[in-house]
């Protein structure tokens, strides 16, 4: 790099800087994370003040498949990304393909526990404090859910076009970044409305 | 590539069409660009916004007036105080760090340059929404018209019941669209600082404005979010009918303040670190002397923003927390008073023995320099939950604030202009209009803001649109109302200094000042590209290093 007289000693050669995908990545999760932060706390501060049925413990069941399959998406998409630095445009396919399955099936999922609470359970947003905390918290993470199976869909079908090569994987790799924090997200989400809150 | 960008550049100045140029503004990906359409965009909307605090000032000059009525006064509190903060005061510090940043880092461009277009123009279609709330607020039912509920718009006055058509959805989603855009400054800020340095720019040797706007861009991460989840939470119950803020359906009025201030008060930090890191670039300058004690400077600020995410509740006392609560977050108010006190000491020592140059941009740091330390020590006073039940809520308070707002951020707002206005436009500005200005300002701000503590101390509570006379407050009204009026013209003085030297400035060169920092060795306007070559750099001051190169910084650092 060249660089004019404003130099007294030499500047070493290796002049390297963090990855700005990387960062940036990191800052919109630190955000991210502060805007779930803030519903969480809601979630926790109203547990057990709701004015009428139903109560949690009255409709809630643990989404263990949904819960498994967004979880090991988590694993898909690194093995993907993987796949896809060591040059292996096939199996990157095959494991992205995957990660889309399991988040669709995890969004199928909460989209049937909603359909039974408000069928069946007569519980929706305006219902009591339960109904809207809970919608907001689980539906904001399902619109996250949703962001990111709408890109995964975009580069899948990039994929299928042919257009998706080795020199992307760092930027799958920044995306995969926030697939992983969605499915942490969810951990907690999990814990605080379906173990905590029940 | 940089030669034919030069050619682009020289055809550029010849005559075209008006609406292409236009266009170029409107699609511009260009930081610097971006920044003085942030800083344009702020200054109307700080005309806007010291109009309405002029109508709210002449209202109460004297008892019992009817200039205008309650709901008027109502409302023009709640923009005045939303258009200052969100419209006003973040994009002008954002139009300031998005044009200087990477001319300081010696960087080509933020890390994102269609990422900082966006956010402006989500800042600045959020500035519209707002507005627009004049004509649409009254919706179908035609009742009322802007936001009337308070700049901290605390439940359940913005709940359907009180707030019926639409004044507060267009406060609220005002809100969550410039937070979105702030957000996304922010992500940039960082990632450019920490990403697009200049070949030995080790973040110790990184300009103090490139510092504070990385811990800026930091607190606005963790504060402006939970703003907008706050305003998402506020939508639900509004549009969907949930219960957040609903107190009869179980939920708590008290949670919305908790979450406005866990963003209100590290806001208040947001805006004053860049102001921070104006002074402490301006300073050292006009005293002809590094900055003094540069670690401890970053060391401090990095400090400010950890605590000033643990002391919002200070906002709060008033309203009855537990004695745990109130003695926590007093004394966390008093902690954060001490860096700030080191950062004042720092200035200090950095003028101490120097070749101080009365020019504008100095004297404006002077004058906050004073009005910050007498800001902090009413902010001391009102921290001491005790005082503060006496005095929440009253003109102390407004008072306060604006010390700090007005007489810290705008006064080093004030500065900047004058110190990087040679830079943006490549004209000098008149000198003896900026001193017009700063005396008509200063005399203005201490009548309006030193005489309204007292009818605080009297008992005036703040938001009240008349009060009875025979109470000792009239003759203090009077005088904070005639002191608007200098400042009005001290602005008017800016205003007209700002447009005439645009046109009739002498041509400023490259350097004015004499400064040291990267931004002063490309051309005045920079270049689209900012550097022709790459910039390295082995110390603080590179621009000392290269004019001085017998004695260079590098050999002390």
């Amino acid at each position: 790099m060249s660089s004019t007289a404003l130099t007294g000693p030499s500047i070493e050669a290796q002049w390297v800087l963090p990855s700005r995908g990387r960062v940036g990545m990191i800052s919109l999760i630190a955000a991210e994370s502060a805007i779930f932060t803030i519903f969480v706390v809601a979630y926790i501060f109203y547990i057990g003040r709701s004015a009428s049925r139903p109560m949690p413990k009255d409709v809630l069941e643990l989404p263990i498949i949904a819960t498994i399959c967004l979880l090991s998406s988590s694993l898909t998409i690194h093995l993907a990304v993987r796949a896809l630095r060591k040059v292996e445009v096939s199996a990157f396919g095959f494991w992205w393909l995957l990660t889309m399955t399991l988040g669709t099936i995890f969004l199928v999922g909460t989209g049937r526990e909603w359909r039974r609470f408000i069928f069946e359970d007569g519980l929706t947003i305006t219902t009591n404090l339960f109904g809207t905390t809970y919608y907001s918290l689980v539906g904001l993470h399902a619109f996250h859910v949703t962001v990111g199976l709408v890109a995964i869909a975009l580069v899948m079908i990039f994929t299928l076009l042919g257009k998706v090569k080795p020199e992307h994987s760092e930027r799958l790799e920044v995306f995969s970044m926030y697939w992983h924090f969605v499915d942490a997200v969810w951990v907690v989400v999990f814990t605080v409305v379906y173990v905590i809150g029940r | 590539m940089a030669s034919e960008t030069i050619a682009l550049g020289t055809v550029d100045g010849g005559a075209r069409p008006i609406g292409e140029r236009l266009h170029d503004w409107v699609v511009t990906v260009d930081h610097k660009r971006l920044g003085i359409l942030y800083i344009v965009y702020s200054l109307v909307f700080l005309v806007i916004g010291g109009i309405e605090a002029t109508i709210m000032r002449i209202q109460l000059i004297v008892p019992h007036n009817h200039f205008v009525s309650p709901q008027v006064f109502n409302r023009m509190f709640t923009m005045h105080g939303t258009t200052m903060i969100f419209f006003v005061a973040m994009p002008i510090l954002f139009g300031f760090g998005t044009y200087l940043v990477p001319l300081m880092i010696g960087a080509r461009d933020m890390a994102f340059p269609r990422l900082n277009a966006f956010s402006f123009w989500m800042t600045a279609f959020g500035g519209l929404l707002l507005y627009f709330s004049f004509i649409g607020g009254g919706g179908l039912y035609g009742a009322g018209s802007a936001p009337d509920v308070g700049w901290f718009a605390y439940a359940p006055l913005t709940s359907r019941a009180f707030s019926v058509g639409h004044s507060t959805d267009f406060w609220t989603l005002a809100l969550l669209v410039s937070g979105v855009g702030s957000i996304g400054t922010a992500v940039n800020f960082i990632t450019t600082i920490l990403c697009m340095r200049c070949p030995g720019m080790t973040l110790g040797k990184m300009p103090l404005l490139a510092w504070l706007n990385l811990i800026t861009g930091g607190m606005v991460i963790l504060a402006v979010s939970p703003l907008t989840a706050a305003q998402i939470m506020l939508s639900i119950d509004r549009y969907l009918g949930g219960h957040f803020f609903d107190t009869q359906a179980g939920g708590s009025a008290v949670l919305w303040m908790h979450f406005f201030w866990i963003f209100g008060h590290p806001e208040v930090y947001i805006l004053i670190v860049p102001s921070f890191a104006f002074a402490s670039e301006i300073i050292p300058v006009f005293s002809r002397k590094p900055i003094f004690g540069y670690p401890v400077m970053v060391a401090a600020t990095v400090c400010i923003g950890f605590i000033s995410f643990s002391v919002w509740a200070h906002h709060m006392f008033t309203v009855g927390m537990s004695s745990y609560g109130n003695t926590f977050f007093t004394i966390t108010t008093m902690i954060i008073a001490v860096p700030t006190g080191i950062k004042i000491f720092n200035w200090i020592g950095t003028m101490w023995g120097g070749k101080i140059m009365f020019k504008a941009p100095m004297l404006f740091c002077i004058g906050f320099l004073f009005q910050f330390l007498i800001a902090g020590l009413t902010g001391i006073m009102l921290g001491a939950s005790p005082f503060d039940w006496q005095l929440g809520n009253s003109y102390f308070v407004v008072a306060h604030f604006h010390y700090v707002i007005v007489g810290g951020i705008l006064f080093t707002i004030f500065g900047a202009f004058y110190y990087w206005f040679p830079k943006m436009s490549g004209r000098m500005y008149s000198e003896t209009l900026a001193k017009w200005h700063f005396w008509l300002f200063l005399i203005g701000f201490h009548l309006t803001f030193d005489f309204m503590h007292i009818p605080g101390v009297l008992g005036m509570p703040r938001r009240i649109y008349t009060y009875e006379p025979g109470r000792g407050w009239e003759i203090w009204n009077l005088l904070v109302t005639i002191g608007v009026f200098f400042q009005a013209a001290g602005v008017l003085v800016f205003v007209f200094n700002l447009l005439r030297s645009l046109r009739k400035g002498d041509p400023a060169g490259n350097d004015p000042w004499d400064a040291w920092t990267l931004e002063w060795s490309t051309t005045s306007p920079p270049p689209e590209y900012n550097f022709a070559v790459t910039p390295a750099v082995n110390s603080r001051r590179p621009l000392w290093d290269l004019k001085h190169p017998e004695d260079p910084d590098w050999k002390y650092e």
